[in-house]
């Protein structure tokens, strides 16, 4: 499917190439921004693309991608560069720097400060965009009846199947559920990732997992967390918050976010290496790495800006609904990109294993 | 005679002439078959062939190491393994290091060791560091002071093993082995334990939706082969629709079918068989059920096709001669239809052995295939040694089998149409 919609970007940009040079603009002038489709996509095109279009008369093309990083090695590997800028997650932006496929951040380029963007923001090869959080959320308006009108408000009650049964919805990656499953079984917020380093400490989360284990329906893809809460599969299920908060402003749902222990992380605006339109790539990292630039975006998406710059050009009644609101921030920490990318691997693969026993 | 021969002894006479217009019109004719072949063997070298010869190849060669610590490797050839390795040793090893951080190439080494033990990625990007800031020696005891992992025996036991360009690692980790220490191959944890469960899952899985398509398709296809055109045809035509339905659409239409407040579940509590909603989606039950009907049309139009032309007047021979019409089916009729059932099979049973998006959709945890850890590591983890090494099993185990069933059925007795 992705190489399908590829060759139709490619398709789209020769096209347009070509219409450019009919008209005697510059056929260089385009450049292919990849980001991760639905709400966040239009999002960015409200915030980013279409003003930076009507600027500077670069012309963007958007294409999408959901993190398969083998597609955009093998681009750079082969010199054949298509795809010029991409939002990626935190392994994404430390894994292509390490691989060599993402180019370095200039951050004398963007006119932005390193140290203006939220702590572990400013990577290398990445410079982040956006906070958004894993939190896990609850259909108000379908309680089950065996809560006795009783509401999770902790992670500990995620994992109560006594005062709370029924099934919850977890995404199929340790990323966060590890965490979650320590802090719930008593480890301290800051000690969570130096427990989870050692040995013992992966055991002790496997085994608080054990205990919800037949009850958990597994998700992989961002959109289906709200799904299988809307559709009743699941009485609770962890999500990135933008997706939970889309469904009740735009759906109607009732859909109730439990802010404890909120899982920080951030998206990251990178260029890939080797591609011919450098120069544009900058231009445009520097206009949404802007912070008044940025600040428009939390309006169309309940994520948070990177700069710190932005948050005073947030409305108070858009503040509320981010991550890093001050009253959802108590509880939060912030995913270990470093551990992750350390560890992220091995941990798959023992996840792997445990969820095939 | 001599009028019979005259035209013999003429054509003898023309013979060279003759023979080289023969030779021309079969070379042009060859040359015009072979021109006809060429593109799609050229088609299948490049898309076929060679990506496997690649994949086959990336299973066991992994250079990354050597490439990036050339001293360090040569070094270590020397080492006995015994204890901690020489100052000549750490000197390359350094020297390796600030090469590799020069041209940021140091988390590449972090990332093939962090595969043996997790967690060495940051050491190595920090060792790294360190190492290009190390002017002059004695380099050991300065830089296990600063990087304490360079103090560990077994640390240095993976480096050494991990220089090594043709390796079975990738191997000996897809059928549940590790390395320890002294290079011995041992069984994981069995916590930690996976893939050899999962490939006896895909054959488990892969020969029950066989067998259940052939048992639900034979019957169709003997209705097919037998009606009247016009109800054979509408059956035909029930067969091939949703043959013609992308894999996803009939996929995601099971999902509908199959969740907890689905239709079934609203048909279970409706006619009072369950009084609690049933758990379809998610299970065992349901990915054979999607995979059962998804691969239904590939065992049941073989089957029928041979049906088709198996004459009725075999049947009504074997009845006039005395054979009860069930001996008659065993017989006659079932033997015939052989061939068809043997190819429909196999067409079936292959193309399971490939499952990946059913099973991902409507199965739970423990309903995955292989497919699904191969994709895994080709496309989020970027572990190409892994998913090569998992896709040659596979590959290698579906040709043991496709072996197997020629020597047992033969495939030159089976028939596609």
């Amino acid at each position: 499917m992705t190489r399908v919609k590829q060759r139709s970007t490619v398709l789209g940009a020769l096209a347009v190439a070509g219409v450019l040079a009919a008209t005697g603009v510059k056929a260089e002038d385009t450049l292919t921004v990849v980001s991760w489709g639905g709400a966040y996509s239009e999002s960015q095109r409200k915030a980013y693309y279409e003003p930076f279009m009507a600027e500077t008369g670069i012309k963007i093309i958007e294409a999408e991608w959901n993190g398969d990083v083998a597609q955009v090695r093998a681009m750079s590997e082969s010199g054949n560069v298509t795809w010029d800028v991409i939002d990626t997650g935190s392994a994404e932006g430390i894994a292509g720097c390490d691989q060599g496929w993402l180019e370095e951040i200039d951050y004398a380029m963007l006119a932005q400060p390193r140290e203006k963007f939220v702590v572990g923001g400013a990577l290398d090869c990445a410079v982040a965009t956006i906070v958004y959080s894993t939190v896990y959320g609850y259909d108000a308006g379908n309680l089950p009846a065996a809560w006795n009108g009783q509401v999770p408000t902790t992670i500990a009650d995620f994992f109560d199947l006594e005062k709370f049964p029924g099934k919850r919805g977890l995404y199929k990656r340790p990323f966060v559920s590890l965490e979650w499953a320590l802090v719930a079984d008593g480890v301290a917020q800051a000690d969570v990732y130096d427990v989870l380093r050692t040995p013992e400490g992966v055991d002790r989360a496997f085994a608080k997992l054990d205990t919800i284990k037949d009850q958990v329906v597994w998700w992989e893809a961002g959109a289906q967390a709200p799904e299988i809460l809307a559709n009743g599969e699941v009485v609770m299920t962890s999500a990135w918050n933008g997706r939970l908060y889309n469904a009740v402003k735009n759906e109607g749902r009732k859909f109730v976010l439990v802010w404890d222990h909120q899982a920080l992380d951030f998206d990251y605006w990178t260029v890939v290496k080797g591609t011919p339109k450098l120069d544009l790539a900058y231009k445009f990292l520097a206009y949404a790495s802007d912070p008044v630039n940025m600040a428009r975006q939390s309006q169309f998406i309940a994520y948070g800006p990177s700069h710190a710059d932005a948050i005073p050009h947030i409305p108070q009644d858009v503040l509320k609904d981010l991550p890093t609101a001050p009253e959802n921030m108590a509880t939060a920490f912030t995913q270990d990109a470093q551990f992750w990318a350390d560890n992220g691997e091995a941990l798959t693969e023992r996840m792997n294993a445990w969820l095939a026993q | 005679m001599v009028s019979t021969t005259a035209p013999t002894v003429g054509l003898i006479a023309g013979g060279a002439s003759l023979k080289a217009q023969l030779r021309r019109a079969e070379r042009a004719r060859k040359l015009k078959a072979i021109g006809l072949v060429v593109p799609l063997f050229a088609f299948i070298l490049v898309s076929f062939v060679i990506p496997i010869g690649v994949m086959l190849f990336q299973s066991i060669y992994d250079p990354d190491i050597k490439r990036l610590m050339p001293g360090t490797a040569e070094a270590l050839a020397r080492w006995d393994g015994q204890g901690i390795p020489d100052e000549a040793t750490f000197a390359a090893l350094v020297t390796d290091l600030a090469a590799a951080q020069k041209v940021k190439k140091a988390a590449l080494i972090g990332r093939r060791l962090n595969y043996e033990l997790s967690g060495m990625r940051s050491d190595i990007v920090k060792s790294a560091k360190i190492a290009s800031k190390m002017e002059m020696g004695p380099y050991k005891e300065a830089l296990i002071e600063q990087a304490t992992l360079w103090g560990e025996r077994d640390v240095w036991a993976v480096v050494k093993r991990a220089a090594q360009p043709y390796t079975p690692y990738f191997f000996v980790t897809s059928m549940d082995l590790k390395y320890d220490s002294d290079d011995n191959v041992v069984p994981v944890p069995e916590n930690e334990a996976v893939y050899k469960d999962v490939f006896l899952r895909t054959l488990h899985i892969s020969l029950l939706v066989t067998f259940l398509t052939l048992v639900l398709g034979y019957p169709i296809a003997y209705m097919m082969a037998t009606q009247p055109p016009r109800v054979a045809n509408l059956l035909l035509i029930l067969v091939l629709l949703p043959f013609w339905t992308s894999l996803l659409v009939r996929t995601t239409a099971w999902v509908v079918l199959l969740q907890t407040q689905g239709p079934i579940n609203d048909l279970l509590m409706a006619s009072g068989l369950v009084n609690e909603r049933v758990q379809l989606i998610f299970t065992r039950f349901g990915t054979i059920a999607a995979m059962t009907h998804i691969q239904l049309p590939f065992t049941v139009l073989p089957i029928y096709s041979v049906m088709k032309t198996i004459s009725p007047s075999h049947m009504r021979a074997a009845r006039s001669l005395g054979a009860n019409s069930f001996y008659a089916f065993v017989r006659v009729y079932f033997p015939q239809t052989l061939p068809g059932v043997a190819a429909g099979c196999l067409l079936t049973f292959i193309l399971c052995l490939g499952y990946y998006i059913t099973p991902a959709l409507v199965g739970g945890p423990t309903d995955q295939l292989i497919s699904t850890y191969i994709a895994l590591f080709t496309n989020s983890t970027v572990n190409w040694g892994m998913g090569s090494a998992l896709g040659t099993i596979l590959l290698v185990a579906t040709l043991v089998l496709y072996f197997v069933y020629n020597r047992l059925v033969g495939i030159d007795r089976m028939r596609l149409t």
